[in-house]
């Protein structure tokens, strides 16, 4: 390899402890002036190299890949051709198995394709890869790599789902950073047209997909120099054709599978010196060299960390920290991982190398060793063995496991595996990065280890999620790159929880190049950009001494030190941090902006960092607003440029007092009184401390307690309801859609209300036959998120002034004590005895326990009151299975979890196998209960004559339809298990262990429409065919709501979605119909804002049907795009325009003679535009597409037209067939 | 041969039949129906400045609104390459209703800011118009606004709007200010070629069932006529802007009315809502038959004839008139 050679030695002999990809080697420099500089993250440097050199893309989302297919579905949209000058087609499919299906398709047929996933995605695929790869087709796979679910799900990142691909014959490429994503995803490109074997192009999820950097961008030029037309032309004449036949997929037999298998060895042997060539070609070409291997640091190094992915950068840094210091280390960057060529691997390391220490970002229980480990271990051993390698010594080899969903990895990390090899007995299978303190395979850490540059500034952003921080900061980080000479980095945090969210920006600028992959834990510039946010978080600890911090505070500069909490003060004085103050609210108010104060925040940043002299620097922010919102209108550019003229003069340096004088300090993350295991462990992960939790703190087996979102009072309404006991109806409508379980009511006994806090509301129930008690309705102010669906649902209006309510919105501070002792007391207040209420009212139904609460859902959810409503209803006896998608992320997403208890300790049993799969597992959840209810009454009946027999026959013929008979057969299983307490026979044990599922259990199947109607619908139309009895709820948003509103097929016509850019098409998929059509499946619409008493009457009769139940829940949602405080007048709307007709079809009915379908809401009276039109999804198609949009509109009406005639036959029919056949 | 035409604000029209602003005026094909009943120009439906301002807003808030807050969903629609926001897509339908038909299209403008509306105004007459209306809609209800600085700001604007210009703009106004003739001459003065009396407030209504203040507009009737003719007879001869009646204007007798008290043309829209745009022909031959049977030559032979200052007893229009309507006033059949 005589290129690759010359290059090494230029690396090595130049600056080498430069970066050797930007700036050194380059052997043309007039080329690189050409290439402009873009400040964009890994996932569209991606997209932006795959885009130009494909021609089909199949693609579904998944986090952290979904924003690679929506760049794509974007500049298909748009029209941008690729390299060849035509339009790459994009196509989302139902799931990532349908999309490596379509994608096999498309590369048979000789297109240039690719697709985007991650994790569980990306084990979809791999049927179709071991295809893919056996017929070796050349195609390149874009992985953003993250963890797979096994005791968790996990969004973020490691290598479990791409090393889970490494036996199915795809060539494994990994790429360290934004600039090497796009890069590699060319380089693979070429590659695999050359070697016919297919590629996995991957990098960290979220640390590399998601850091925003300053990059070079490839040209069309470079693009079409790598890319060999003949190689292209190649590929389309393997392709399947009728006009030059032939058959591929045969079936084969034990005579020559075998053989034919090894065909493809020569391939996978010349793929190596393929890639190699190519990455010489493109170090030619473009200046940046690459090796399949690339090793950075001492030359006679003894110690060498071998790794791959975004880690390895952090490895350099610290490489380049520790040999200037004279040690003899380095870091071998693993880039193609598969083929593993065991030649180039070996020649890659100095000889000198005594100590090898492999870091795999996975684990594989039981193996050996982690997958690089192995592969390491064996090299050298083959190296050795066959004479090939430069080493002196067989070197020692040891592997640990780092970085595990995205969980930190820093220099002081790598520090210490360096100094774990420099021992006589280094430990081998280690863990770095967490305390392992139940196996002790974790090694020591000095996090004050630190490796930053000082000329790199460091600036860390605390925002909310609503008022802009991290799209200002993505600005700042554009203009930092693109309007000077740093180098940028932006990497954000986000929160667990949709509503109040919190956001970290980590922004990094320097004039060295930043090799930085991890957060920053010593910051030049803490902001602040909520107040009410240092009560919360210990945020200046991360400041470093004489560093600047700025705060968005009510407070002046005079005014605003008191009211800091202690250790802000503490730190501030002894940190010697400088200090500044706006009110970027007002400022932003005044402004025309609302709450929206990032441009303010964003210009003080500008101001006090001095990065830019202030007018340039205001020039520069101002000409990002035009670009960012010029496309919406003057308006908002005015008001923006308005926010940014004042926000300097609003600006104040306080002067920072020599003594902390502050009476308050942080809050508690959990109050005292809240359960151990939540002091313990889960209010270290709220407070921010969960990577200081160590192994053993940790649940073996997934298993987390239930009902502690309870404990986490996050404070984050501004304004909370206040009840007017004196104007209340008691209609129960305000309790029913709080989507957070916030607003309660209780009727109690008035003798009750004798120890009862100072300002606690009563008044007499409004029940007939329950008139000498007292009702209460009580806010949970510090769990409230301030959505105001209960004011607007609130049917009272005050006789001298019609604004006021029987519930009214008002500011939480001077609320939050007083309320909270009156929520205490009435938590202690005894629950309703449901055997006297009439569950058929909504009235009565809403003084039921919800057992879901306080969720992380965004406020205003429209999915919630429907979970919430089944908790209330089936909660003390419901297993869940729920679907992945925004209901198990509000549903189960650490560090609280909303499912609740009752005071008897009984609540929703809740859990999440997969997306695709949810309908099955929650048919085997129903599977196991109905066979253990039978070997149960199976036991009783023979244990019958040692128990009594009034008790065995009461048990074996119990009535339980009513929630009486429920209880009344509690009863009596607590009297078999006293009975059975005495018995000694295995029979009686079994029984014992089973009795409990002699009560009768509800089991629901919950989910969103991404899973109901495309991933998991093969399931769910399975289950519902199977006549099981399971309650299958579907949250129907029409969109995929958690991955940020891509197309499903519930998505309506003229909706616009991602990957239905111009408007949806085809119209929405009627579930209901298909599900009618087996005739034994109860199925309903619902739209609690249209009927709350019909949604009621359906989730009831669903229950109560002996069979599989379908229940279909209009879901208003933010990905709708309006104020959700109008989401249920917009239920009702879509009810009146006929576009939701609620019904029930009822299988019972059937078997009575009777017609099964009701139809349940009246004839469309109200213009489908004026339901669709209040909403963006439909209307930002009449301002970017009117024409379209015209048309859509007319095909939509027609759908509702087509839609309802249809229903009003179904429901004019006297009978059904299987009433006919019965007669 | 009797000569329908007339002139308004330097256009010159084949009769004095304007259709007004209206939802009508959105279909192209109703143009050409307009146009082949007789009208002979029509102004189009209004650019409303707040409408531009609140779709920029409302598209700008809900495209935010969740994003970058959760790390799967940093947003939740595509950003499309553009939008047809603010006065574009209404230019696009000037442009067309240009290419449509042959009378004068006339352009509107509804707001009440100087804000954004030079520029709207601009790209209206690119567009092509050949006039350009302004309706100045302002409600105050701050207690601390004078009429004068009220009366300023639609002079302001007018002049504003004015001087940008170079096709005729006419000015609808209100009948609410105190001195009417002060404010038409000042407006006068200001640069109007036309002033359109007189706009009609929305006002809206109560809804006692569920105590909701609703939307609620009544298209007018003929009586609504006599506020406007008896103002456009006092101006008439002392302003130089035309004057045009809209609002009351349905019969052919309506319309022969108006152009007594001297009005150029009326502008209607309510009748046409009413009746069908077909009502333009049967208006236009109404007048026609009127006119035949008391042999008058032209609309111009009319226009003012009984304006203020050419009836006989100019104190019908004054104070003295209303006593003696009032005491005039028949109790017969009154229940008492």
């Amino acid at each position: 390899m005589p290129a690759q050679g010359k290059l090494r030695e230029e690396s090595r002999s130049g600056a080498k402890f430069e970066n050797n990809h930007l700036f050194i080697s380059e052997p043309n420099g007039a080329m690189l002036m050409t290439r402009s500089k873009v400040t964009i993250d890994g996932n569209e440097a991606a997209a932006y190299a795959a885009f130009r050199v494909n021609e089909v893309i199949a693609i579904y989302p998944i986090t952290p890949s979904s924003p690679m297919g929506e760049w794509a579905d974007q500049w298909s949209a748009e029209s941008k051709p690729n390299l060849w000058g035509t339009i790459p087609r994009v196509v989302e499919m139902q799931s990532e198995g349908g999309a490596a299906g379509a994608l096999h398709g498309a590369l048979q047929a000789g297109s240039l394709a690719t697709t985007f996933t991650a994790s569980q995605g990306l084990l979809l695929m791999i049927p179709n890869m071991y295809k893919i790869a056996g017929e070796l087709t050349p195609t390149v796979f874009h992985v953003s790599a993250r963890t797979l679910a096994t005791h968790a799900l996990s969004i973020f990142g490691d290598h479990s789902d791409v090393m889970a691909t490494r036996q199915t014959g795809f060539a494994l490429i990994a790429s360290n950073s934004v600039q090497e994503v796009m890069d590699f995803a060319l380089l693979a490109q070429a590659a695999t047209l050359r070697a016919r074997v297919p590629f996995l192009h991957f990098f960290d999820g979220f640390r590399t997909s998601h850091e925003v950097a300053k990059v070079e961008e490839l040209t069309n030029e470079d693009m079409l120099a790598m890319i060999d037309e003949e190689l292209v032309q190649a590929h389309r004449k393997r392709a399947l054709s009728p006009d030059h036949p032939f058959i591929r997929g045969t079936a084969q037999n034990p005579d020559v599978f075998f053989q034919e298998r090894e065909t493809v060895n020569p391939f996978y042997e010349a793929c190596p010196a393929i890639v190699q060539e190519e990455m010489d070609k493109f170090a030619r070409l473009v200046g940046r060299a690459y090796h399949l291997f690339d090793y950075v640091g001492a030359p006679d190094a003894e110690r060498v960390v071998i790794l791959m992915g975004s880690g390895a950068e952090a490895a350099q840094e610290t490489v380049e920290h520790l040999t200037a210091r004279g040690e003899k280390v380095g870091v071998l960057k693993v880039r193609l991982y598969r083929p593993f060529s065991i030649e180039h691997f070996v020649n890659s390391l100095p000889a000198t190398v005594k100590t090898l220490a492999t870091l795999d970002r996975t684990k594989e229980p039981g193996s050996p060793g982690e997958p690089l480990y192995v592969d390491v271990a064996t090299a050298v051993s083959e190296g050795i063995a066959t004479g090939k390698t430069p080493f002196k010594t067989y070197p020692r080899i040891i592997g640990g496991r780092y970085g595990l969903s995205s969980k930190e990895f820093t220099p002081a990390m790598v520090k210490a595996v360096f100094d774990e090899m420099l021992k006589e007995k280094p430990r081998n299978h280690f863990t770095v990065g967490i305390e392992d303190d139940v196996s002790h395979t974790s090694l020591e850490y000095d996090p004050a280890f630190s490796t930053e540059d000082p000329k790199t500034v460091r600036a860390m952003f605390y925002g909310l999620g609503a008022d802009g921080t991290v799209g200002a900061n993505k600005n700042s980080i554009k203009i930092i790159g693109e309007d000077t000479d740093n180098y940028a980095q932006g990497y954000f945090v986000y929160d667990s929880k949709k509503s109040g969210a919190v956001t970290i920006s980590h922004l990094r600028f320097g004039p060295k190049p930043i090799h930085s992959t991890y957060l920053i834990s010593k910051a030049n510039f803490v902001a602040c950009h909520q107040f009410s946010f240092l009560e919360r978080l210990d945020m200046l600890k991360a400041a470093q001494p004489g560093a600047t911090f700025l705060l968005n505070s009510p407070f002046g500069p005079e005014e605003v030190w008191d009211n800091l909490p202690r250790t802000t003060q503490e730190e501030i004085i002894k940190k010697k941090l400088r200090f500044f103050v706006i009110d970027a609210v007002k400022v932003a108010r005044d402004a025309g902006m609302g709450g929206r104060i990032n441009t303010v925040m964003q210009t003080c940043f500008f101001a006090i960092s001095g990065i830019l002299p202030r007018d340039e620097a205001i020039q520069a922010i101002k000409h990002a607003i035009e670009k960012t919102y010029g496309k919406r209108g003057e308006a908002i550019v005015q008001k923006n440029f308005a926010a940014v003229d004042h926000a300097v003069n609003h600006l104040h340096e306080v002067k920072v007092p020599d003594r902390v004088s502050s009476a308050f300090d942080l809050r508690r993350a959990v109050p005292e009184e809240a359960p151990e295991f939540v002091q313990k462990v889960l209010a270290k992960i709220i407070a921010g401390e969960g990577d200081d939790l160590p192994v053993s703190a940790m649940p073996i087996d997934g298993t987390f307690p239930s009902a502690t979102a309870q404990w986490e009072k996050r404070n984050i309404a501004l304004d909370i309801p206040v009840w007017d006991e004196e104007i209340c109806i008691q209609c129960g409508k305000c309790i029913l859609v709080c989507p957070h379980a916030v607003v309660r009511a209780k009727i109690y006994d008035p003798a009750l209300l004798k120890n009862a806090p100072p300002t606690f509301k009563s008044s007499a129930a409004r029940w007939k036959e329950f008139k000498e008690l007292k009702y209460t309705l009580q806010v949970a102010p510090e769990d409230c998120t301030g959505c105001t669906l209960c004011v607007q649902v609130c049917p009272v209006k005050s006789k001298s002034e019609v604004k006021h309510k029987a519930i009214n919105m008002a500011p939480q501070p001077p609320l939050r004590e007083a309320e909270r002792d009156n929520w205490n007391f009435f938590l202690r207040l005894p629950e309703a005895d449901r055997r006297t209420l009439s569950l058929g009212q909504v009235k009565d139904v809403q003084l039921l326990q919800p057992l879901f609460e306080f969720s992380g859902a965004c406020a205003g959810c429209g999915e919630t009151p429907y979970v919430k409503l089944m908790s209330q209803l089936f909660g003390d006896r419901a297993l869940i299975a729920n679907a992945t998608g925004c209901s198990s992320i509000y549903g189960g997403n650490l560090p609280t979890t909303p499912y609740a208890q009752n005071p008897d300790g009984r609540g929703p049993a809740w859990t999440n196998s997969l997306f695709e799969d949810n309908a099955e597992f929650g048919m085997g959840l129903r599977l196991a209960l109905d066979k253990q209810t039978e070997y149960a009454r199976e036991l009783l009946t023979r244990l019958s004559s040692n128990l009594e027999d009034e008790l065995v026959k009461s048990i074996l013929s119990a009535d339980q339809t009513t929630e009486s008979g429920i209880q009344q057969q509690r009863e009596r299983v607590r009297a078999l298990h006293a009975k059975l307490a005495g018995m000694k026979t295995p029979e009686a044990r079994d029984l014992a262990s089973l009795a409990d599922a002699l009560v009768r259990k509800s089991v629901w199947i919950v989910g969103g429409d991404g899973w109901a109607y495309d991933i998991g619908y093969g399931g769910l139309d399975h289950v519902l065919a199977s006549g099981r009895n399971v309650n299958v709820l579907v949250l129907d948003t029409e969109v995929y709501s958690n991955t940020g509103g891509q197309m499903s097929k519930a998505t309506p016509r003229g909706a616009v979605a991602k990957f239905a850019a111009g408007g949806k098409p085809r119209p929405k998929k009627d579930l209901g119909l298909m599900a009618m059509s087996y005739g034994n499946v109860y199925v309903a619409a619902v739209a609690m804002g249209s009927s709350d008493m019909h949604t009621l009457k359906a989730f009831l009769e669903a229950e109560a049907y002996d069979g599989p139940s379908l229940l279909i829940a209009y879901s208003h949602c933010i990905a709708h795009g309006y104020d959700l405080v109008h989401g249920l007048d917009q239920q009702k709307a879509a009810v009146l325009s006929g576009y939701w007709p609620l019904y029930r079809y009822n299988p019972d009915l059937a078997r009575l003679g009777k017609n099964p379908f009701q139809l349940d809401s009246k004839p469309p009276a109200l213009p489908l535009e004026k339901y669709i039109y209040n909403e963006t999804r439909y209307t930002m198609l009449t301002l970017s597409d009117p024409q379209a949009a015209k048309l859509l509109l007319q095909f939509a009406e027609e759908d509702v037209r087509n839609r309802w005639r249809v229903y009003q036959n179904m429901a004019a029919m006297p009978m059904n067939g299987a009433a006919k056949e019965a007669k | 041969m009797i000569d329908l035409s007339t002139t308004y604000h330097g256009l010159n029209l084949k009769n004095p039949l304007v259709v007004s602003a209206s939802p009508l005026a959105e279909e192209l094909r109703n143009l050409r129906r307009m146009e082949d009943s007789g009208a002979a120009a029509i102004v189009l439906p209004s650019l409303f400045e707040e409408q531009i301002n609140v779709e920029s807003s409302e598209l700008n808030l809900f495209l935010q609104q969740g994003t970058e807050s959760f790390a799967e969903s940093l947003t939740y629609f595509p950003d499309m390459t553009g939008y047809n926001l603010g006065p574009d897509g209404y230019c696009e339908h000037v442009r067309r209703a240009k290419a449509a038909v042959g009378i004068p299209i006339i352009g509107s403008l509804n707001g009440s800011s100087i804000g954004g509306w030079i520029q709207y105004a601009r790209k209206i007459q690119e567009a092509g118009a050949d006039a350009l209306e302004l309706n100045i809609y302002y409600i105050p209800t701050s207690t601390e606004l004078t009429g004068e600085e009220v009366e300023k700001l639609y002079c302001d604007l007018v002049s504003e709007v004015k001087s940008s210009l170079h096709i005729p703009v006419a000015v609808k106004i209100s009948a609410y200010f105190s001195s009417l003739p002060n404010m038409a001459k000042r407006l006068d003065q200001a640069g109007a070629d036309a002033l359109v009396l007189f706009n009609r407030f929305y006002q809206p209504d109560f809804d006692l069932e569920n105590l909701e203040v609703v939307p609620n507009l009544l298209l007018s009737t003929s009586h609504e006529l006599l506020l406007r003719l008896n103002w456009v007879a006092i101006l008439f001869g002392h302003v130089k802007a035309d004057l045009a009646i809209t609002g009351g204007v349905h019969t052919a007798a309506d319309v022969l009315k108006a152009m007594m008290a001297g009005a150029r043309v009326v502008a209607m829209a309510s009748a046409l809502l009413r009746n069908g745009i077909g009502h333009l022909a049967t208006l236009r031959k109404d007048m026609l038959a009127w006119m035949e049977e008391h042999e008058y030559e032209s609309i111009r032979q009319m226009q003012g004839s009984m304006s203020q200052r050419a009836v006989a007893d100019p104190a019908a229009f004054q104070r003295a008139n209303y006593v003696r309507v009032l005491s005039s006033y028949s109790m017969k059949g009154v229940p008492l």
